[in-house]
This record gives C-alpha cells, structure tokens and sequence, in this order.
C-alpha cells in the first residue's frame, strides 16, 4: 500500500510541476543554473569514467577472444556495441543517479526541512514548479549530450587500449567499430537516455520534497531516491529494450 | 480583518486545534500565546495557508479561503508576509537576492527598482552593507532582521510570525519586538505574532490569544493578562521565577 501511495503522489505532484512557470525570466535563470549543477558538474566524472571503461571493455573482449578463427575486428565491434547500447546509456544514467540525484534530493530536502519551501510557499510561489521544473528541463536536454560524449570516449577508451597494450590492432579495432554500423541504435540508446534523465530528475526530487524531519531523514530520504532511481532505471531498460529492439 | 472560524485540525488521531474562532484587526499586533504543544504554530500555518483546516473558516477581508482555488489562493499569500522561526532564509543566495526574490517573482519592475526597495527596506529595519554578505555569515539578530525586511517588501496587508525573538539575547528580542511593532503601525497591516515569550507580552501585546490543548481559553490585553484569574493563564504567566517575585513584591506593594 505505501508504495501505491509513493506512486499516486508522485503522479500528484508531476502534475503540479508541469504547470506553467510563474515568471518566464526566473525559470530561464533556474534553468541555467540547473544546467550547470546537473549538467556540467558531471562533464569530469562521465569523461573520466567513460574513457576508462571503454579501454577496460576492450581490453577483457580481447583476453577473452583468443581463438584464432574469431576474427580479431570483433573486439572492437563488441565494444562498440557495448557502449552504445547498454554501458553509455543505461550504467552512466546509474552513476548520474547516484551522483546527480542525492545533489537533488539533499539540496531539496533541505530546503523542506529548513522551511525555505515554507517561505517560498507563502510567497504565492509554485515551489513544485519553481524548483523541480528546470531540473527536469536541464536534464532532459542536457543528458544526451553527456551520453554522447560518453559514448565517444569510450570508443576513444578502446582505441587507447589498443594502442597502448597490443592485444590487438588499431586497423582491427576501427573496422570493428564500423561494422554494421546502425545509426538506429545510437538513437535507440538517446532515447533511452531522455527516459532516463526524466527518471534522474523527478524521483530524487519526489524525495527530497516530501521529506519529513530533520538532516537525518535528508540523508536518508537521499539514500532512498538513489536506490529506488537506479532500481526504476533498471527496470524501465528491459522494458524500452524490449519496446524498441525486440 | 482576518476573522477565524471554530476552525479544527487533526493529524491522524491527535486533534491539534478543537474549534479556534479569532478576529484580527488591521493595525493591530495581536500575540498567540501559549505552551509548546498548544497548537500555535499549527493555528498560524493555517492562517498562512501551508495547513489545510478540517473544520472552519478564515476569511481574509471577506474572502473565504476555503472557498478559493488553488491560483486565488496563491494570489492572496501574495499580500502575506512571514517571518519564520528560523528565519528560513534562502541560504545559498545573499541578503540582496533573498530580499529581492519576491520583487523579482511578482512584479515587472526594473533592477533599479528592486534595488532602491531593497535597500529602503533594509535600511527600515536598520541594517546596511549587508547587500553581498549570505544568511550564515549574519548574527541571529540580523537574519531576523533580514526575515523582517523581506516578508514587509511587498507591502503586505497581513504580516505573520512565528517565535521571531527565539534565540535572541533579551535586549535583541525586544528591538525586533518593537521594530515589528512600529512597522505594523506605520504600515496598518494585521500582524499576528506566535510567542511564548513573557517579554513580548508585555513589550508589544495589544491583543493577546491564550491558547491551551487546542482551545482558545483566554482573549486580553497585556494590560489585564497579569489580573486575570484563568488559572492556565497564571500558570503560564508566572512559570518563570521573574514573574513570580515580580508579582510577590507588586502584592506587597499593594
């Protein structure tokens, strides 16, 4: 039943957020600012992991592709696959949940707990509006971007690895990665990313806001948001693999 | 006026307020007073709108709230200003912009505008070059002060506030008393303060509500609060020993 209830609330309160800004100026200047808290904060952490695990991703495809009547080009096809289809899209989403979503829900809830929601409340401010709204905004369009980015990385990543350990050749490793090249799934893995960044935005924000309580209950309520975005992201996956490739 | 209305509120099974009915005056400062527990603050969010009554009505000069839309309802907090307990202050922006928010929110003026407001407003509850400093690097006086300035730069009809000496050093708590005194004057606004601060009572309480377990048990003045014979009410008032030797001298005196 609390889950039903979490559920139906949740609906409630998208309802609220999806309504007009108040003020067209403020919105614009929030949106900027979540852009740069949910969107360019992030650049250092999905680059640095993005290049790295792409170099991983290539390197155990290659320990692992010892046969000789394996050609070696599909390693990099393997890993091309990989990244685009599930490493970019789906575990950086994971690890902007993580990272991006307590950021929301600490930042929100502590506005709840600290009556500034209050305040803003007696105002005649929208607050779900006024604060949710641009979040989901600056993600929804930003996150592709940043999905982008980690798919080409991660490639790059490969391509490094091949370079700098010899398992297999450049040449292998670039036809791999062009072989039967679809550009169909890098907009199966954008789509799925928007899905995602929806998800990121409004479930931390869903806790942050109806928190009740003190700093504990913040960082719980942030522990939460975490767990339940990742386990939500997961889900929804099989569900738009499902939908869009099978 | 505001005109409160048997107005009841229950969390679950404990029932918070049992029927407070209450009028406030324009340019009037009435205090709510009242142990932890009696239901002050609850009385005071839904007055504000943050609380839903279960029961009753508040009429805000004729218009039933209980009857308002959503949108009507926000365009009435319009003309409310709050000064909360702890200040609630916006933490990660400075004093300017906290000031300003509501300006910037509700009105088209121009950044000059806002400017000169700002800086009218805090110069009415005597603060200055505080513009760029933010909320954590300010003494509880002056965030209360800032609280102040911002909930009164709209000009609203209705100022509330919750406890908005607590924490403070007696001699501050009395100059936000009388600032918040002077300024409901100046302005004839409605101004309801929560307290349980003696000091208030008598600094500023033109009308005072003494609300015990949810129910409204006395309505005075600081004048007839230390004859009154309510016996919740000189249990409160004399629960400190300051009173208590106040009144054993003031009977010997007499």
């Amino acid at each position: 039943m609390v889950y039903l209830h979490n559920i139906g609330k949740y609906f409630l309160m998208l309802v609220e957020v999806f309504r007009r800004p108040q003020k067209a100026s403020i919105f614009r200047e929030n949106l900027f600012k979540e852009i740069e808290e949910l969107g360019l904060k992030s650049l250092g952490i999905v680059a640095f992991i993005s290049f790295f695990v792409g170099g991983v991703v290539a390197i155990q495809t290659g320990l692992n592709v010892d046969n000789p009547w394996i050609p070696k080009y599909l390693i990099g096809f393997a890993t091309g696959r990989s990244i685009v289809l599930e490493f970019a899209p789906t575990f950086m989403s994971i690890i902007l949940a993580g990272k991006v979503g307590s950021y929301i829900t600490s930042s929100i809830g502590t506005m709840r707990v600290t009556e500034q929601i209050d305040a803003l409340e007696v105002m005649g401010v929208n607050t779900l509006n006024h604060l949710i709204l641009p979040k989901i905004v600056a993600a929804v369009f930003f996150y592709p971007f940043l999905i982008s980015l980690a798919m080409i990385l991660g490639i790059i990543g490969g391509y490094v690895a091949a370079l700098a350990t010899g398992l297999f050749s450049v040449e292998d490793y670039i036809t791999g990665i062009r072989l039967d090249f679809r550009p169909y799934l890098i907009g199966y893995a954008l789509k799925k990313t928007v899905v995602f960044a929806f998800l990121i935005a409004t479930i931390p924000s869903y806790y942050g806001y109806y928190v009740k309580g003190g700093s504990i209950e913040v960082g719980k309520a942030s522990t939460k948001a975490v767990v339940w975005t990742s386990v939500t992201i997961i889900v929804f996956n099989y569900f738009l693999t499902q939908m869009l490739l099978g | 006026m505001i005109e409160v209305t048997n107005l009841y509120k229950r969390f679950d099974d404990l029932e918070v307020l049992k029927g407070v009915s209450a009028e406030f005056k324009k340019g009037d400062t009435s205090l709510i007073i009242g142990s932890s527990g009696s239901g002050k603050t609850v009385f005071l969010k839904c007055m504000l709108g943050l609380l839903e009554p279960n029961d009753g009505d508040i009429s805000y000069d004729g218009r039933v709230y209980s009857k308002m839309g959503k949108d009507e309802r926000r365009d009435l907090r319009k003309e409310m200003g709050m000064v909360f307990q702890s200040g609630a202050l916006f933490d990660s922006e400075t004093i300017e912009n906290n000031i300003m928010f509501p300006l910037k929110m509700f009105t088209n003026q121009s950044r000059e505008e806002m400017l000169e407001r700002v800086n009218f407003v805090l110069n009415r509850v005597n603060l200055e070059n505080v513009n760029s400093k933010f909320p954590a690097e300010l003494s509880g006086g002056m965030q209360k002060r800032v609280a102040i300035a911002r909930a009164i730069v709209m000009n609203p009809k209705y100022l509330f506030c919750d406890e908005p000496n607590s924490g403070l050093d007696p001699r501050t708590a009395i100059v936000i008393d009388n600032l918040i005194k002077e300024i409901t004057d100046e302005y004839q606004m409605i101004t309801i303060i929560n307290t349980h601060d003696m000091n208030s009572v008598m600094e500023i309480g033109e009308k005072i509500i003494f609300l015990k377990d949810g129910l409204k048990v006395w309505e005075g003045s600081s004048l007839n609060i230390f004859k009154t014979d309510n016996e919740a009410v000189t249990n409160f008032v004399y629960s400190s020993n300051l009173f208590k030797k106040v009144r054993e001298v003031y009977n010997k005196e007499n």
